[in-house]
């Protein structure tokens, strides 16, 4: 189970505010064609990733069959014209299950990252800027938070606030924050003292106002790339709670638990059941990890080809 | 330097003191405990209850309980099983041995990986080759180690009739079939700890690569995988040993997944069956020592990132 790697990386941070918005940069970062043609893999990440945001938007009109009704005489066929994925030991359709797989992991995976970002961004703009003693008390939390096994935490944290949709983006959300306050932080403290916010300063601008428009522009970058492979990060890490029984309980259909209980006991027989969920978790987190590489070539001018 | 590692090691106690007493609590707050657990077939009265609670020690005042268990700490004692009612620590040493194998070997296999792909993806920048490598490397990283494990223990049986050897044999006995069963949880552990890294090595290499010193090393007339390897693979390693660093909390979990799949004696599995038993004492007394194990393997990364590399200087 992933769950930090991405927070990981230096990441280059300490970029003027002007280069983000400036317009001939805004086509280099947004304009479609030039971003598929130089990175084609990151391309291809959002893609994949496009594909699971339409399945989740959509799921009650893209499934075939509902998630949670099976047809007794169906069970445990392989796939079919009528059931593509085939079915499961319960003889639900296990294409419709996938899709709406896609609903449970896109939902917590985007909420876990939304709660550690505006943790993370909250504890370490703090940290970074203030300085001194409230910088030396927050990190001391931080060690203690970084320190703890992350799935043990994970599980009793469920296991405290009761298996469900929230309870595991609000787990997943405080278990990825210290990583990304970690990096806001040490961008905050590199970017403290640089001229121009030393200049907004003397000009009289309050601590909200420097940090909201010298501070924080200059470490979106930073985070949308975290973000980003986060991302990634969450949805795995919400499938291997998933499997192990600390996930959304059921019936909802969840990749990971899709691949412990039956789909585990029918293996043998059936090994469809463990193919199609698994492959829906690894092109998810796939997808947002290269979208994230490409994000960060693209916004880290040092890393431009030679 | 020695002014650093004293303050190092002082930080420590405030770090493992906060980590004992958030798993102190948050065990405490999980729904059921072990007496709940133990006697719910059994036709037990109140009474009953009371009693192995008293017996256990968890019907105290918390803060009596904590400064108790603080105490036994001290003396290098991490107190008794619930379940077994063992000390914690002879349950522990036949188990940790298992872990350390598989995460040893995983962190070994993940280095490699991760270098290997890591500089060709960098030296053959926006190729074909990078592209490949790097769709391999984080393919590796999306597949979820519990998903591979289980398919790994369960389609080679249906295709070749062979099931990966699943009895567990200590290394002492027989250190080539232990070698046989280790193998394949730490290879689906370490290949999914190397995506991570990769990425770092490869990172650092571009930088590394368009420095000046290499732009001379290669003006030279140095062969190109010289450049590479001695001079800018050197400077890109010191970062990527950070993570390999941190990298370690993420084997605790893994080891806790791998372990539970192929029945292998060790740590992680054992911390999953304390949690569902409530078995107090021995959640708190793994989650201290992995959290231990997790903040050293920091440090000594943080050491070696000095002794590397002159220039960092420890303030």
């Amino acid at each position: 189970m992933s769950v930090q790697p991405a927070t990981l990386e230096p990441l280059t941070t300490a970029r003027p505010a002007a280069e983000l918005r400036h317009p001939g940069q805004a086509t280099r970062l947004f304009g479609v064609g030039d971003f598929a043609r130089r990175k084609p893999l990151g391309a291809f990440g959002a893609v994949l990733i496009l594909v699971f945001l339409v399945l989740a938007a959509g799921a009650q009109w893209l499934a075939p069959y509902p998630y949670d009704v099976g047809i007794a005489a169906d069970r445990l066929q392989g796939p079919s014209f009528v059931h593509p994925f085939g079915t499961d030991a319960n003889g639900r359709d296990l294409l419709s299950r996938v899709i709406w797989g896609a609903r449970i992991s896109v939902t917590i995976g985007f909420g876990a990252v939304l709660i550690s970002t505006l943790v993370a961004v909250l504890v370490g703009v703090m940290s970074g800027y203030f300085g001194g003693w409230v910088d030396l008390l927050v990190q001391r939390v931080v060690d203690v938070w970084i320190s703890f096994p992350a799935l043990v935490l994970l599980v009793s944290l469920v296991a405290i606030l009761g298996p469900g949709l929230w309870s595991t983006t609000l787990v997943l959300g405080l278990l990825l924050a210290p990583g990304t306050a970690r990096v806001v932080r040490s961008a905050v403290l590199a970017m403290r003292h640089l001229p121009y916010v030393e200049s907004a300063r003397c000009v009289g601008a309050g601590h909200m106002r420097i940090v909201r428009s010298y501070v924080l522009p200059n470490v979106a970058a930073a985070i949308l790339v975290l973000a980003t492979t986060q991302l990634g990060a969450a949805i795995l890490a919400e499938s291997t709670l998933s499997f192990l029984g600390y996930g959304v309980p059921p019936p909802f259909p969840t990749w990971g638990a899709m691949l412990s209980g039956t789909g585990r006991a029918y293996m043998l027989q059936s090994p469809w059941l463990s193919i199609w969920p698994g492959l829906a978790i690894s092109a998810a987190v796939f997808g947002f990890n290269m979208l994230g590489d490409a994000l960060r070539d693209v916004l880290d001018p040092r890393l431009r080809g030679r | 330097m020695s002014r650093y590692l004293v303050r190092r090691l002082i930080l420590l106690v405030p770090t493992l003191l906060g980590v004992s007493i958030v798993v102190f609590t948050l065990v405490r707050l999980l729904p059921g405990d072990a007496v709940a657990l133990q006697l719910q077939d059994a036709k037990s009265t109140a009474a009953d209850e009371a009693a192995l609670r008293a017996q256990l020690g968890i019907d105290r005042p918390l803060v009596v309980q904590y400064v108790d268990w603080l105490g036994t700490l001290l003396h290098g004692d991490l107190g008794h099983s619930f379940r077994s009612h063992q000390p914690i620590v002879q349950e522990l040493s036949g188990r940790l041995p298992v872990t350390a194998e598989l995460g040893f070997f995983a962190l070994l296999i993940a280095a490699g990986v991760a270098i290997t792909i890591g500089v060709i993806s960098a030296v053959r920048q926006d190729t074909l080759t990078d592209y490949a490598a790097r769709s391999a490397a984080i393919g590796l990283l999306a597949i979820p180690g519990f998903w591979l494990g289980t398919l790994v223990v369960t389609l080679p049986s249906v295709w070749w009739h062979w099931t990966p050897p699943l009895r567990y044999v200590r290394l002492t006995e027989d250190p080539l079939k232990n070698l046989s069963i280790i193998v394949i949880p730490a290879v689906i552990l370490g290949l999914g700890l190397s995506g991570g890294l990769m990425r770092l090595v490869r990172t650092q290499m571009l930088e590394v690569l368009r420095q000046d010193f290499i732009r001379t090393a290669s003006a030279k007339g140095l062969a190109e995988h010289a450049v590479v390897v001695r001079h800018a693979l050197k400077n890109a390693f010191i970062p990527a040993l950070t993570v390999l660093g941190l990298q370690v909390a993420l084997l605790v979990s893994g080891t806790v997944v791998l372990e539970s799949i192929f029945v292998l004696p060790g740590m992680g599995r054992y911390l999953l069956e304390a949690v569902q038993a409530r078995d107090y004492p021995a959640i708190q007394g793994l989650n201290l020592i992995f959290a231990t194990v997790i903040v050293l393997a920091n440090l000594v990364v943080d050491l070696l990132y000095g002794w590397l590399d002159p220039r960092v200087r420890y303030s």
